[in-house]
């Protein structure tokens, strides 16, 4: 749908007990894994329908069936009354579902506009016709809330966040009925994230139906009608109320286990130590301006800001991957002015798109936890496989990889485990500093706690930890001290505990309504 | 169940499987050739001499090719290109046989080519990481004008090699085979263990795999890729010694579209156009299946333009092979 029609508010609204698609016992089976064992799905239209369900549970998998990436191996699918299973992409986009996927599937090098039309350019006689695909783009994302941005621009050149945007306006360019959403809010922050419900609200209303995935259970009961959970590829609940099932029940059919979303106890302040890291003045043009701040050993200091606000490229920057204008970045009292440097002097990061930034999709799992330290494991250039394996797999363990062995292609991952994997990979070999730009990102209720309590034990040892989220609570439960970032400058800064959710929410959102800005 | 059921080593030799296959499929193409070859020319066949003999012939012929393309599947697998290995290979050779370098005997010989190699690589690799230069440019502009300076060297006359060493080199035997061929086993091995044990290798195949997470896990990106292009020269240096030797001569237009042949070869291995993954041992399969090809139409007295078209054909035909294969592959493990 690129705009709403009028006669299009006489379809039956939400409430209306219309299933358009039914999924019965489906089985998908990968060499050695039956990602889907055997799953339930029922989806009315005009609902929105969440998919719950642990790192690897099987849910990117089932909605790449429906969306004809991957073919069921055995189970009956029936859309909209009839057996449905699309051969390709295409013809799951022509019978009108649009899949928008976790890792986002755009070409770098075409414009905005190009991408959201990918596969069904408006043409005239085999001529892409390119002012129309212009405008009807820039329709769209007038629609998504996003006006800004160009649909001329190249996708390479923009921030995830932005990227984000461009793959809801590809799936907004088809006329679908069912819009399928893999973990669509886990690069965006806070404010982007009331936009995009408003979006989706928009489409329910014009009896379209929305599966939604997301591993946060605030938003599911924010804008989810029903849930089906999804435990090792099996549905192990079908069709609970998103608001009023109790949390310790979705978590436990989720994991088998009860586990809450919970942080690490507080701890008592680090010790006061002389600075590891120290960055003074840092000044990126059109990015982030006069950035000073300090990490001491064992120290986690945490940066709240909206995507966009200028902290991914300041991490980057600090991690020597991008030049600044002005300012210094010291490690250890040492300059650092390359990611060589950087890495050589302890420091690590993992970075904000872990796809393009991070992993090589087809080495094995512990090639790619090595990628920064198999130096330090070889010997006279000599590379000691054996040791990387055993290294690799205890860093595995202790972050719950699932499946466990390290040997498989990456690509073969859940997305939540391939992000394991970009972790651990600073967890080998004496690695002093971190930096994480959103570590829990497409991570899992049982899994982030695990996480967390890992990243506390490493500040515990003494490694000082540099983190960027868009998840407030995260900041607040996780950080010492904590920075707050907006439109590029450091507008505050205070110990984790004198401060709450709101008020950081209000700094982020409106800092410029404070007073006493620093310059 | 999906993960706890399955213990973790059960399922991975796949991707080991994979690679052994496709070199299974290549030793089944060379078995194909030879079995052509003796419907064709079974009077030939019949001589065991011969037969043993034809075997030297082919893998004297697959000996400089062979290093080259050891050198192009590192490039290759780095993320890159280089299409001056003929020229390279010229100019070395042209280079290493001039009266004044001769005068220097055969170690001044040898050490001149390797140099002229190695340092068209380091020109190669410092336009491409440094200058930022596409490798596709780069390469076929220094194809262009390392011949050029050959053929000014040279001034376009064929230059004799009077060095007794130097030419004793491609008629040397030992056990009966030719010196040739255990430079390129000694090439090939190096190759594989420089590939698949040491911390270069790995370098190669992370930037060629995903640059970005390769810079940003610390590694030297352009340092690594400098070093592959002086890598693939040094390979040059070496083949071009090995030619000049077997023609006891050198001029402008050796190593002819040499470029092509170890591309060629190096593909049908099973590396990747785009970098990331390819084997050393593929690729001289790949070598050994095209010299095998030549082999069997020099045998038949056949045009080499038709062999041209064969050659392009199997190019073509290994690709889509190899496409289908991973895909039957992953089908028959589904069951
Ligand atoms: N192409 C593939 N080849 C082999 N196995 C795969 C492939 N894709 C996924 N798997 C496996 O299938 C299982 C389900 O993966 P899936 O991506 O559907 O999980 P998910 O529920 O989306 O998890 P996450 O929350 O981490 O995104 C995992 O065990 C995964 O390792
Ligand atoms: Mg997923």
């Amino acid at each position: 749908m690129t705009a709403p029609e009028p006669e299009e508010s006489a379809v039956p609204q939400g409430t209306e007990d219309q299933v358009v698609l039914r999924l019965h016992d489906v089985v998908k089976i990968f060499p050695g894994v039956r990602a889907l064992d055997g799953v339930q799905l029922e989806v009315r239209a005009g609902e929105v329908h969440c998919l719950l369900g642990q790192n690897g549970a099987g849910k990117s998998t089932l909605i790449k069936v429906l969306a004809g990436v991957h073919h069921a191996d055995a189970g009956e699918i029936t859309w909209r009354g009839e057996p449905f299973a699309p051969g390709t992409p295409q013809a799951a986009m022509r019978a009108g579902i649009a899949t928008i996927y976790q890792e986002l599937d755009l070409v770098d090098d075409l414009s905005v506009a190009e991408n959201a039309f990918l596969g069904h350019e408006p043409s005239l006689f085999g001529f892409t016709r390119r002012r129309v695909t212009a405008s009807r783009t820039r329709e769209i994302l007038a629609r998504l809330g996003h006006a800004e941005i160009s649909p001329r621009r190249l996708v390479r050149s923009l921030p995830a966040a932005a990227k984000q945007v461009v793959s809801m306006a590809r799936a907004l360019s088809h006329d679908a009925r069912l819009i399928v959403m893999d973990e669509p809010s886990a690069v965006l922050a806070h404010d982007e994230v009331a936009n995009l419900f408003r979006i989706i609200r928009e489409l329910t209303a014009q009896g379209i139906a929305v599966i939604y995935i997301s591993h946060r259970l605030d938003e599911i009961r924010d804008i989810g009608d029903r849930v089906t959970v999804l435990k090792d590829g099996r549905t192990t609940a079908a069709n609970l109320p998103a608001r009023t099932t109790p949390t310790r029940e979705l978590v436990g059919k989720m994991t088998g286990r009860s586990i809450e979303y919970v942080f690490p106890p507080g701890r008592d302040a680090p010790p006061e130590e002389d600075p590891l890291l120290v960055v003074e003045n840092l000044t990126r043009s059109g990015e982030f301006a006069d950035v000073s701040l300090t990490v001491r050993p064992g120290e986690i200091v945490g940066i709240a800001g909206l995507v966009g606000s200028g902290r991914s490229e300041l991490l980057e920057t600090i991690f020597g991957a991008r030049r600044p204008d002005a300012g210094t970045v010291k490690l250890a009292g040492k300059p650092v002015r390359s990611v060589e440097a950087a890495v050589r002097g302890g420091m690590g990061m993992a970075p904000e798109e872990r796809k393009s930034q991070a992993l090589l999709l087809d080495e094995p799992i512990f090639k790619n936890m090595t990628l920064a330290s198999f130096t330090k494991f070889a010997k006279v250039g000599f590379t000691d496989t054996g040791g990387e394996r055993a290294a690799s797999e205890r860093t595995a363990k202790s972050l719950e990889l699932r499946p466990p062995g390290v040997i498989r292609p990456v690509r073969t991952l859940s997305g939540g485990n391939q992000q394991k994997v970009v972790v651990g990979r600073w967890l080998l070999g004496g690695t002093r500093l971190l930096l994480l730009d959103e570590p829990t990102r497409g991570v899992d209720v049982g899994a982030r706690a695990e996480l967390y309590q890992v990243i506390r034990d490493l500040a515990e040892r003494g490694v000082g930890v540099l983190l960027v989220s868009s998840e407030v609570p995260e900041v607040l439960g996780l950080a010492d001290r904590v920075l707050v970032m907006r439109e590029g400058h450091m507008i505050h800064e205070s110990p984790a505990a004198e401060i709450d959710e709101d008020t950081v929410l209000n700094l982020v959102m409106a800092g410029s309504l404070l007073e006493g800005e620093p310059a | 169940m999906i993960t706890e059921t399955l213990p973790a080593e059960k399922r991975e030799p796949r991707r080991l499987d994979e690679g052994t296959i496709r070199n299974l499929g290549l030793i089944g193409v060379l078995v194909l050739l030879v079995i052509i070859g003796i419907i064709t020319r079974p009077e030939l066949y019949s001589d065991p001499a011969w037969v043993r003999n034809n075997i030297l012939v082919i893998l004297q012929q697959a000996s400089a090719i062979g290093v080259v393309t050891v050198g192009m599947t590192f490039v290759i697998i780095g993320g890159g290109i280089d299409l001056s290995v003929g020229a390279i290979i010229a100019l070395a050779g042209v280079w290493c046989t001039t009266v004044a370098t001769q005068s220097f005997g055969a170690a001044g010989m040898i050490f001149t080519a390797l140099m002229v190699g190695i340092g068209v690589g380091l020109v190669n690799g410092l336009l491409i990481a440094y200058g930022k230069l596409v490798p596709f440019i780069a390469t076929l502009a220094m194809l262009v004008a390392a011949r050029g300076l050959a053929a000014q060297i040279s001034d376009k006359q064929t230059q004799i090699s009077t060095n007794e060493t130097i030419n004793a080199i491609a008629t040397t035997r030992i056990f009966g085979i030719p010196l040739l061929v255990y430079i390129l086993a000694a090439v090939a091995a190096a190759g594989w263990v420089l590939l698949n044990r040491t911390t270069f290798g790995r370098r190669t195949v992370a930037i060629g795999g995903n640059e970005e997470a390769a810079r940003l896990a610390g590694i030297n990106v352009k340092r690594q890729t400098v070093l592959l292009y002086v890598l693939s020269g040094l390979c040059c240096g070496i083949a071009a010694i090995m030619l000049t030797s077997q023609a006891t001569s050198a001029q402008a237009g050796m190593a002819n579209l040499y470029e092509l042949d170890a591309i060629a070869a190096a593909i049908i291995g099973g590396t990747l156009l785009s970098g990331g993954r390819g084997t050393i041992v593929g690729a001289v399969f790949g070598v050994l299946v095209f010299s095998t090809i030549t082999n069997l139409f020099a045998i038949n007295n056949l045009e080499t333009e038709v062999q041209n078209m064969v050659k392009g054909g199997i190019i073509v035909a290994a690709v889509l092979i190899q496409q289908f294969r991973y895909q039957s592959l992953t089908q028959l493990f589904k069951k």
